[in-house]
């Protein structure tokens, strides 16, 4: 998924290969993940398609079943990846997982620490941040867990850049091997304030911690704790609104007693008053061939379905004391 | 297997003392340094110099104190006796937890009346204990002993009260990283029109929707004072290319560049031509002539004594003056894309696109530039008005030149999180503009 070196960019033209793992896009809510092989096939509701026809094409080609249905093959990345993913756990999404990756300051180079790994939805950010260089050291204290996010992360080519351990994390702390090491630290677990201390520990002088709670009394018991080693603490809600855009007819209701040429008017502006003055007197349709006075406007509306909460984001900073 | 991994995180070890050189702890002499003065109350971008200073209140500090230091270190003004006040390192002391003080407070502010005449210290008096050397500290506490309301006083106002004195008579400064978000944060703080309003939560969202990372090939339409140009380079961190193209002859400034710490490496990798010169077939002459290059130093006139570049920081930024004439090379960004890596675009695309285009409308730069990205690379359209982003969806989706096509727009709230007193913070920014995302699809 992340490029090692410029010749497997993107940019660097390459075509699907045997061994390859692409997103196969029939609609924006319908993904899914798939290895391609030699003799693989693809079976969906719109028929069957043989891996080895997709063999050779570019990424972001389209390609057909045996009916003459076509899907996109995409190249992965963490956000296709994000909604693909199986989940195991919750998972952080795009919204929160853009803004703790800024705010962490994560850049090529750095070591992050993060618990629990879960579904390693973020984990697969962290990496795409900190390659090529840096680390990604992650822990979840559910055996079964770690080794699906393993098995994840060899899948999608981010494992060199990511180590799961199992370790309780909560109970244990961080290992002492890491201790000093750490850029900034991520914590999406149930009891925060218990790994707080060891945080401090593994984080370099000015590094930054962030928590993920959904709940707030969780947000609170963990900066009472923060209190102590952490200056500049934050918390934050991020949402995101999604809009959907439409194409359609409006009548144009023309105003009584005014004579303006349409566009002068904003005839544009859709309108759901029936209007009363006699139409035949000025064409307001836009193409100008029909005589209802109707118009293609293009309208863009929040949609009505939408995530409400996640979680709220603390960050924090290590104090610099030497 | 166990063994394995750990040999893995001690390599990692060394790798990351390797990357302190991207990314440096400390801040050095000609860095580039954000000054946090009072807990956020301004934000100061200065070039650390020997001569290089900072004002607060009438008085003006030098910066030279800061030099070596790490970066989050806290820094007060101390008075002395013979050279004036002056910026003194201090170690802050641990806070005990408060939560169970604060609740028990009975206190109330019934019997308080606000006037002048609450403080016995007059103006003279703080300013002759200060001339004989007085800590910040001491004053504070001289205020307070003098105060005959303090006493008074619920816990919360007692708090309000140290605080408000403590950054009027012993103001502290914090000597930040300067990164991306910060930098971003600063911006939209003060001059948020020059940055297209683009606030740092829509910011992450940009570069995550165009998947930013080491290796990429990343072009950007940054018409935001070169913020986003300095976010996408912050990700590369010296390797890949970010490629700010433009219409016309003229490329938009990436001045904010400067604000970055970044090393040559990494702004060798920033680079700009124009979309003409990206889209012209590939056997054409590259003989175009390039009428104005982007140099952030401004070569020509650097030479000068008088550094420039500085200049033009504390215009942008706040009132910190460099005295010092000794001209301070940051090496320059923008330079025009050499003519192997705009062949190599040609014949590959870009691996991903963002715009920041302020005042332009998005689907006519959209056409010409979309054109430019490789197969299935994503991309991430900012706006400031829901509308122009909404038709150039449409047009996308008519033309099947992208899939996954959405329009989002980011809301952000901070919340205060104190015992007993959580609740979001009483202002928020409402507005965060508007982000079309998509991927780029083979029409054929
Ligand atoms: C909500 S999930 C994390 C999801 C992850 N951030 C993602 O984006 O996919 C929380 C994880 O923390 C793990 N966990 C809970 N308590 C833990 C502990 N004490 N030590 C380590 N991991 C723990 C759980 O097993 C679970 O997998």
């Amino acid at each position: 998924m992340l490029p090692t070196d410029s010749k497997k960019a993107l940019s660097f033209k390459r075509c699907i290969e045997d061994g390859d793992l692409v997103i196969v896009y029939e609609r924006h809510d319908v993904m899914k993940p798939v290895k391609v092989t030699k003799d693989g096939v693809l079976q969906n509701r719109f028929g069957f398609y043989k891996h080895s026809d997709w063999i050779g094409k570019p990424l972001g080609a389209k390609v057909f079943s045996n009916k003459g249905k076509f899907v996109y093959l995409l190249a992965p990345t963490p956000e296709l990846w994000t909604l693909v993913l199986s989940h195991r756990t919750q998972i952080l999404y795009i919204a929160d997982i853009s803004f703790v990756v800024m705010y962490l300051e994560v850049v090529p180079g750095c070591v992050v620490l993060e618990s629990g790994t879960g579904s390693g939805s973020l984990s697969t950010s962290l990496a795409r941040a900190v390659a090529p260089t840096g680390h990604v050291y992650s822990f979840d204290f559910h055996e079964q867990r770690a080794v699906c996010a393993r098995e994840d992360f060899e899948k999608t080519g981010v494992c060199s850049l990511v180590t799961v351990e199992v370790r309780d994390i909560q109970g244990q702390g961080f290992p002492e091997k890491l201790e000093g090491l750490a850029d900034s630290v991520f914590l999406d677990l149930p009891q925060p304030w218990l790994a707080v201390p060891s945080a401090a520990k593994m984080l370099k002088e000015d590094g930054v911690l962030c928590s993920f709670s959904p709940c707030i009394e969780q947000v609170q018991r963990t900066c009472e704790v923060l209190r102590s080693d952490f200056i500049e603490i934050r918390t934050f809600e991020v949402l995101l609104r999604t809009y959907e855009v439409k194409e359609m007819k409006v009548e144009t209701g023309a105003v009584i007693g005014e004579n303006h040429d349409e566009k002068e008017n904003g005839g544009q502006r859709p309108s759901k008053r029936k209007h009363v003055s006699n139409e035949d007197d000025y064409a307001v349709s836009h193409d100008n061939n029909s005589s209802t006075a109707a118009t293609s406007v293009v309208m863009a509306r929040p949609c009505s379905e939408a995530r409400g909460h996640t979680g709220y984001l603390t960050f924090a900073r290590l104090q610099c004391l030497s | 297997m166990e063994h394995d991994k750990d040999q893995d995180m001690s390599e990692n070890k060394n790798n990351s003392n390797k990357a302190q050189d991207i990314n440096p702890r400390f801040a050095s002499e000609g860095c580039s340094v954000l000054l946090d003065v009072n807990d956020g109350d301004r934000l100061v971008f200065a070039r650390l110099s020997g001569g290089a200073g900072l004002k607060i209140g009438n008085t003006r500090y030098s910066l030279k104190p800061l030099i070596g230091a790490p970066f989050g270190s806290l820094f007060q003004v101390e008075s002395g006796s013979e050279e004036g006040s002056f910026l003194s390192r201090i170690l802050p002391i641990k806070k005990e937890s408060t939560s169970n003080n604060v609740t028990e407070d009975t206190r109330d502010n019934r019997e308080l009346i606000d006037n002048n005449e609450a403080q016995n210290l007059t103006e003279e008096e703080i300013g002759a204990m200060r001339r004989e050397g007085a800590k910040g500290d001491e004053i504070i506490e001289a205020l307070i002993a003098n105060s005959k309301t303090f006493d008074k006083k619920f816990q919360l106002s007692q708090d309000k009260y140290k605080l408000k004195k403590q950054k009027k008579y012993a103001p502290k400064v914090l000597l930040r990283r300067p990164f991306a978000r910060s930098i971003c944060e600063a911006y939209f703080k003060k001059y948020p029109a020059r940055i297209g309003f683009l606030r740092v939560d829509a910011l992450s969202l940009l570069l995550t929707m165009a998947n930013v990372t080491a290796y990429s090939d990343v072009l950007v339409v940054d018409m935001v004072g070169g913020l986003v140009t300095g976010a996408v380079a912050e990700r590369l961190g010296g390797t890949g290319y970010v490629c700010n193209t433009y219409k016309g002859n003229t490329p938009s400034s990436v001045d904010m560049v400067r604000m970055f710490n970044f090393t040559d490496k990494v702004i060798e990798r920033i680079v700009q031509s124009s979309i003409d010169e990206l889209s012209s077939p590939k056997t054409a002459s590259p003989e175009r002539v390039c009428n104005s290059e982007i140099n952030i130093n401004e070569s020509s006139a650097s030479d000068k004594v008088e550094d420039v570049s500085v200049t033009v920081e504390a215009r942008v930024v706040d009132d910190v003056v460099l005295l010092e004439s000794k001209v301070i090379k940051s090496p320059k960004a923008g330079a025009k894309a050499s003519k192997e890596a705009v062949e190599m675009w040609k014949e590959n695309g870009f691996s991903s696109l963002i715009m920041a285009a302020q005042d332009q409308d998005p689907w006519s730069l959209a056409k010409d530039v979309l054109p430019l990205l490789s197969y299935s690379a994503p991309f991430a359209i900012y706006h400031q008005y829901l509308q122009p982003l909404a038709t150039c969806m449409h047009n996308l989706q008519q033309g099947k030149m992208a899939i996954n096509l959405q329009i989002t727009e980011p809301w952000l709230r901070e919340y205060q999180v104190l015992p007993s007193r959580t609740h979001p913070h009483m202002q928020m920014n409402s507005f965060g503009g508007y982000v079309l995302s998509g991927i780029r699809i083979s029409t054929t």
